[in-house]
């Protein structure tokens, strides 16, 4: 694996006609590390990653994968990479050996070694004992970690995942979850994108928060927490549509107030303390809940929204 | 994938052009051989007359559907294309891939027609083997272009519109059933710009006879226009489609 940055970026712009989805980024990852990109829908996370896997062309801006540039290199920077994309794009009709062994042959992979290799693979993704079925009656959990090992039959040394999550149960989450840490810890650098907090605290070293095309944020998960909220969160619901008027009796209670439609949240270094000065004030919420600050509420205050609306 | 699907594939490319056969050829044939003139068919029986267009028109009927709903497929439902442009292939090999595939599916389809008229007297001949090349070009003449339309499109919409007022009067009026000469003088010209008309004039001149080198020259280079025009506009729309 190369030493240098796998991915670099600097003042990245894609346009689509009149709409500016990514707007002038700079990025940088380290080789071995997992790299998150955080947001709403049409934050431009998903451009960026495109972008990032050769297959849309950068509008402005400097973009080199493992030192090349997607625009003239793009055959053999994508020869080096893998991609899970956001919908499964499985062949249905094929059994889950035939989806690999064929994918092995567009990396002109031997059928030999590409077979030998999708064993493995599916020894890695904890399907062995669907290797003979079709991929069609698969859950989504199964096929997701399908198109994982998919994505691994060339080696790469990059490896995007486009919310590789979204749409599964929680078990498939925690199943998947582990097998990325898995490969993590083998030294594979991965780029993820995700609209969930507790997928990006859980596999990300490193994230950027993006809004509108932009980076507002960049840091650990915990690093960009510290910085932006306290470490808890005391939410307190005093009925749909009252939550605004109590803010000046809960004032002061904690270090930050936000209001939502439907509770209060109040940033506290102890969340605790901050529910008994309300007791203490006779302010009493139909509901409380104390709880451990998260990306989500990084995102609230950047961006004064929350992430999945 | 191929594999699964052969056997229908087979059966259809046997079972359908013999039905045509037996039906148009065999029935109308009686009608018009019992007129007497066959002038107009050079003296030919209608039932070669008619059988041997079908290597054209089934190439056209075949790869016309081929380059529509499964080509589609790869850009919308299934999203194959994607999957495979995140390999080292570009979607220029994408499009060499569907290209290698209409001719293989081509030369089955057609191959299976020219089977069935081996079982002819009439049109039993080694004229079959440059018949199913012909009529492969002709599928492939609708094919690329075709293909290259379908990779602008997000629904399947157009597509029976292309079927009604595009292939089945060609189909019609294509020089498959008659001459063109019987067509109305001011349509005439029309059948002269439709890749069709070339198909069936090479297929029926390779298997029986009776075409001139120039003018099998002239069919070849139109067709063979279609195909590289529809060849250059895919890769441009299955670019544009792809990278975005």
């Amino acid at each position: 694996m190369s030493t240098a940055a796998p991915v670099v970026a600097r003042s990245l712009v894609k346009r689509f006609g009149d709409f500016t989805a990514v707007d002038s980024i700079d990025i940088e990852i380290a080789p071995g590390e997992a790299f998150g990109f955080l947001g709403p829908n049409g934050a431009g996370k998903t451009s960026t990653m495109r972008m990032i896997g050769c297959v849309s062309p950068r509008t402005s801006g400097e973009l080199r994968i493992f030192g090349l540039d997607p625009a003239t290199d793009g055959r053999a920077i994508r020869s080096r990479m893998g991609v899970v994309p956001q919908l499964d794009q499985l062949d249905n009709e094929l059994t889950v050996t035939e989806n690999l062994l064929i994918y092995g042959r567009y990396f002109d992979i031997s059928k030999r070694d590409a077979l030998a290799k999708a064993a493995d693979l599916l020894a890695f993704a904890q399907l062995e004992e669907k290797a003979n079925s079709k991929v069609d009656p698969l859950s989504g959990g199964q096929k997701r970690r399908v198109s994982i090992a998919r994505s691994l039959i060339n080696d790469p040394d990059l490896l995007l995942l486009d919310e590789p999550t979204t749409g599964l149960d929680p078990q498939a989450r925690h199943v998947l979850w582990d097998r990325l840490y898995q490969l993590k810890e083998q030294g594979a650098t991965q780029v993820i994108t995700t609209h969930f907090m507790d997928e990006a605290e859980q596999l990300c070293d490193r994230l950027v928060v993006m809004d509108g095309g932009r980076i507002v944020a960049e840091g650990s998960p915990q690093g960009l927490i510290g910085e932006h909220v306290r470490r808890e969160v005391l939410e307190v619901r005093f009925g749909y549509g009252r939550n605004e008027e109590m803010v000046p009796q809960v004032d002061g209670v904690g270090a930050r107030i936000e209001v939502l439609p439907d509770r209060l949240l109040i940033y506290s270094d102890d969340g605790e303390s901050a529910l008994s000065e309300l007791h203490r004030r006779d302010v009493v919420p139909e509901s409380s809940l104390v709880r451990r600050s998260s990306l989500e509420d990084v995102f609230l205050k950047l961006t004064g929204r929350t992430l999945v609306e | 994938m191929f594999r699964q699907i052969k056997v229908s594939v087979g059966l259809a490319a046997i079972v359908q052009p013999a039905m045509f056969l037996l039906g148009v050829g065999l029935g109308i044939g009686e009608l018009v051989d019992a007129g007497g003139n066959t002038d107009l068919l050079d003296g030919q029986p209608y039932f070669a007359f008619y059988s041997t267009a079908l290597l054209a028109t089934t190439a056209m009927f075949v790869l016309t559907q081929e380059a529509m709903w499964p080509t589609l497929d790869g850009f919308t439902w299934g999203e194959a294309n994607r999957a495979m442009i995140a390999t080292p292939l570009t979607p220029t090999d994408v499009l060499a891939g569907k290209a290698l595939h209409y001719l293989v599916r081509g030369v089955i389809a057609v191959g299976g027609t020219a089977l069935v008229l081996a079982l002819f007297a009439d049109t039993r001949s080694l004229g079959l083997i440059p018949g199913v090349a012909a009529g492969v070009l002709c599928g492939l003449a609708f094919a690329m272009p075709i293909a290259a339309f379908t990779a602008t499109q997000e629904y399947d919409t157009a597509f029976p519109a292309i079927l009604r007022f595009g292939i089945t009067p060609m189909f019609l009026f294509g020089g498959a059933f008659y001459p063109i000469e019987q067509l109305p003088d001011w349509l005439e010209p029309v059948a002269w710009f439709t890749p069709l008309w070339h198909g069936v004039e090479l297929t029926r001149g390779s298997v029986l006879g009776g075409l001139g080198a120039e003018m099998a020259l002239l069919h070849i280079g139109v067709l063979a226009a279609f195909v590289l025009g529809g060849t250059l506009w895919a890769r441009w729309s299955f670019t544009r489609r792809l990278l975005v």
